[in-house]
């Protein structure tokens, strides 16, 4: 694969470009900033993006945040971001762009695992998805929270929303009126933070959270 | 200065009588007469209620509402100081009259407030005020009015007769005009005259109020508030070591780690032989528990999330990471001066960390919202209580730190649950200087 790849330390750039070709990929730029980042990738065309988060000019997420322009600008572009930060605030931006199909977000210290870096960075560039382990403990954790908050009948009634039934035949299952299921049910929808005037269907987003918590 | 444009300045000045010194001066002793009127019937009322009803008990909240009926008074008269002394908005103000309490809920505050001197100097200025003070400043601007008042209202009045009569003063009568409107010229000639007495007495008058209502410390103000610069300075300077060290830490040695992890993780794929094999595997792994602990040290020196996002990512982070359950309602719309964000994060951090360690909580909540130049941060949980700030724990820093920004840190934490801290800060938004920080 064609790399552009962003890293402001020479020590390390240098180190992850001897890396790669070891494994037959090609660095055809080498930015040290968020700029020259976007300069390179507009004029290499590369197959994949491989940038650090934090970058000049102000050591913030500058590499995080030139990631996701480019890939609001060419969607398809696959992105692996190396971070030193457990941070799903991080991950969840990376996610969120462009559907999250082909971005990858690693800790830094995986780098050393070199051949199962080197095959993230395969995935990545044929368009799966990968988070590092850490940040996937953390982002399932925040998930888990919102079901907590759910009584023990209302995580009954979205058991059984999820297994596909209507509030009719959940009612029934738990020997209740129908009303109350409904009843249930805005409640949970509450909890769950998903507002009434949600236009994707609420009934799959509240099981959808259930499968994932 | 001579020409700042206080009151009592301003008198010694030849274009007093010109200005608009005189009316305010009649319009701060004016203003005395309906607060005065009004302060008398409170004190009167608590008193006659509270004493009357006493002796059934439900007069004994009245009375203790007399003894802090000082208090809002003060501020008000601390407040109307500024009608003459505008060149230095709250000079008085600033200092805070009274200490913050020392605890959360009305009897800590109801404690603080019957042990300071302060409230009790309030209440007898009170009391002076409803008896003494504004009866007379209401005789004398009363007199200055009607007279002026009078004499220059002559020809209206005269006119509103008929052109029959009026009685200027009531002492003399007037049948025409020419006299009606000398008297009006001589009003005229004495409204002068009576500016500088009213402009003495309210200078006097603002002087008194100053005297019995300033902190009695106001000697030590200048260098309190240096004692105050300097501490901030400290810890100004602190949080830039730590940040300076957190990017050393980033840009040096975590690096340099990454890159030894990454050229062992290379020699193990030439595949070298056992005794060698074994070893490389070690020191693969020792590098690899090293970033870790790494990587945790530098978050807990100065997370880069707190930097980029602000405190609400920032404490959500934390609550991630809890071992107890926490909920997050954090409303800070924009972001906050540096110093406030990391004080409070780190303030959240502590509370969060005595949950864990020592509440026996199953769940937590840290809720927050910012407003009127003010944050307040309550970390809550439903543990057993018990939890205090004093005896060298790290909540006594915290109360330290806030107290540098201005703010201050209360524990509500009874035997049995469940504890809450809350914390306030002045928060202004980044980019505004808040005013007990200007250096």
């Amino acid at each position: 694969m064609r790399i552009v790849l962003a890293e402001d330390s020479v020590l390390l750039r240098e180190g992850l470009v001897g890396l790669l070709e070891r494994f037959g990929h090609q660095v055809v730029a080498g930015a040290g900033t968020a700029d020259e980042l976007i300069a390179a990738v507009t004029e290499h065309r590369p197959d994949i993006v491989v940038t650090d988060v934090r970058m000049p000019p102000g050591f913030s997420d500058e590499g995080l945040r030139a990631a996701i322009e480019l890939r609001t600008r060419q969607p398809d572009l696959p992105v692996l971001v190396l971070s030193q930060y457990v941070q799903r605030a991080y991950a969840e931006d990376l996610l969120d762009s462009a559907d999250g199909r082909g971005v990858g977000y690693l800790l830094k210290e995986r780098i050393g695992h070199v051949e199962e870096f080197v095959d993230a960075l395969q995935r990545v560039g044929a368009g799966d998805t990968v988070v590092d382990p850490e940040v996937v403990r953390q982002l399932i954790r925040h998930r888990r929270d919102p079901l907590s908050r759910l009584t023990a009948r209302e995580q009954e009634v979205l058991a059984l929303m999820a297994e596909g039934k209507s509030n009719a035949s959940v009612a029934a299952a738990m020997t209740v009126s129908e009303g109350t299921v409904s009843k249930h049910f805005g409640s949970i929808l509450g909890k769950l933070d998903l507002s009434l005037d949600d236009t994707t269907n609420r009934r799959v987003l509240a099981v959808l959270a259930y499968l994932r918590g | 200065m001579p020409s700042s444009p206080g009151l009592p300045q301003a008198l010694r000045q030849r274009g007093y009588v010109l200005g608009a010194w005189p009316w305010r001066a009649a319009l701060y002793l004016l203003t005395s007469v309906p607060l005065g009127i009004a302060t008398l019937t409170v004190l009167v009322l608590l008193t006659v209620a509270g004493g009357a009803l006493s002796v059934v008990l439900i007069g004994i909240p009245l009375l203790l509402t007399l003894v802090l009926a000082g208090i809002p008074l003060a501020a008000l008269e601390r407040r109307r100081l500024r009608l003459l002394d505008p060149r230095s908005p709250g000079r008085v103000a600033r200092l805070p009259a009274h200490r913050e309490p020392d605890g959360t809920g009305l009897s800590s505050w109801l404690r603080t407030r019957l042990q300071e001197r302060s409230t009790w100097r309030e209440l007898g200025y009170a009391v002076l005020f409803a008896l003494v003070l504004w009866p007379l400043e209401a005789l004398a601007v009363g007199s200055a009015l009607t007279v002026c008042g009078g004499l220059i209202a002559a020809p209206a009045v005269l006119a509103a007769s008929g052109g029959e009569e009026v009685r200027v003063l009531k002492i003399w009568l007037a049948h025409s005009y020419p006299p009606a409107f000398a008297a009006l010229l001589a009003g005229v000639v004495l409204l002068p005259v009576f500016a500088y007495p009213l402009g003495l007495l309210a200078a006097g008058r603002a002087m008194l109020t100053r005297q019995l209502l300033s902190p009695p410390e106001t000697g030590l103000a200048s260098r309190i508030q240096e004692l105050g610069r300097s501490r901030t300075r400290l810890v100004d300077a602190f949080e830039a070591e730590r940040r300076r060290i957190e990017r050393d830490l980033h840009d040096g040695a975590q690096q340099r780690l990454v890159a030894l992890s990454m050229t062992l993780g290379l020699a193990r794929l030439e595949s070298p032989e056992p005794p060698l094999a074994g070893l490389l595997a070690r020191a693969h792994e020792e590098a690899g528990v090293a970033l870790v602990e790494i990587r945790e040290l530098i978050r807990g020196i100065h997370p880069q999330v707190l930097t980029d996002r602000g405190l609400r990512a920032a404490v959500e982070d934390v609550a991630d990471r809890s071992v107890v359950p926490v909920d997050v309602d954090l409303d800070v719309p924009e972001r906050l001066l540096e110093a406030v964000e990391t004080g409070v994060y780190f303030a959240v951090c502590e509370a969060l960390a005595n949950v864990a360690k020592h509440s026996g909580a199953g769940r937590a909540r840290v809720t927050g919202r910012a407003g009127r130049g003010r944050l307040v941060v309550e970390v809550s949980d439903d543990g057993v209580g018990g939890a205090v700030t004093s005896g060298g724990t790290g909540l006594e820093g915290v109360a330290d730190r806030l107290s540098v920004l201005g703010g201050h840190l209360l524990l509500s934490s009874p035997v049995g649950g469940p504890t809450v801290f809350r914390l306030e800060v002045p928060a202004p938004p980044a980019g505004k200087p808040p005013t007990n920080r200007r250096t």
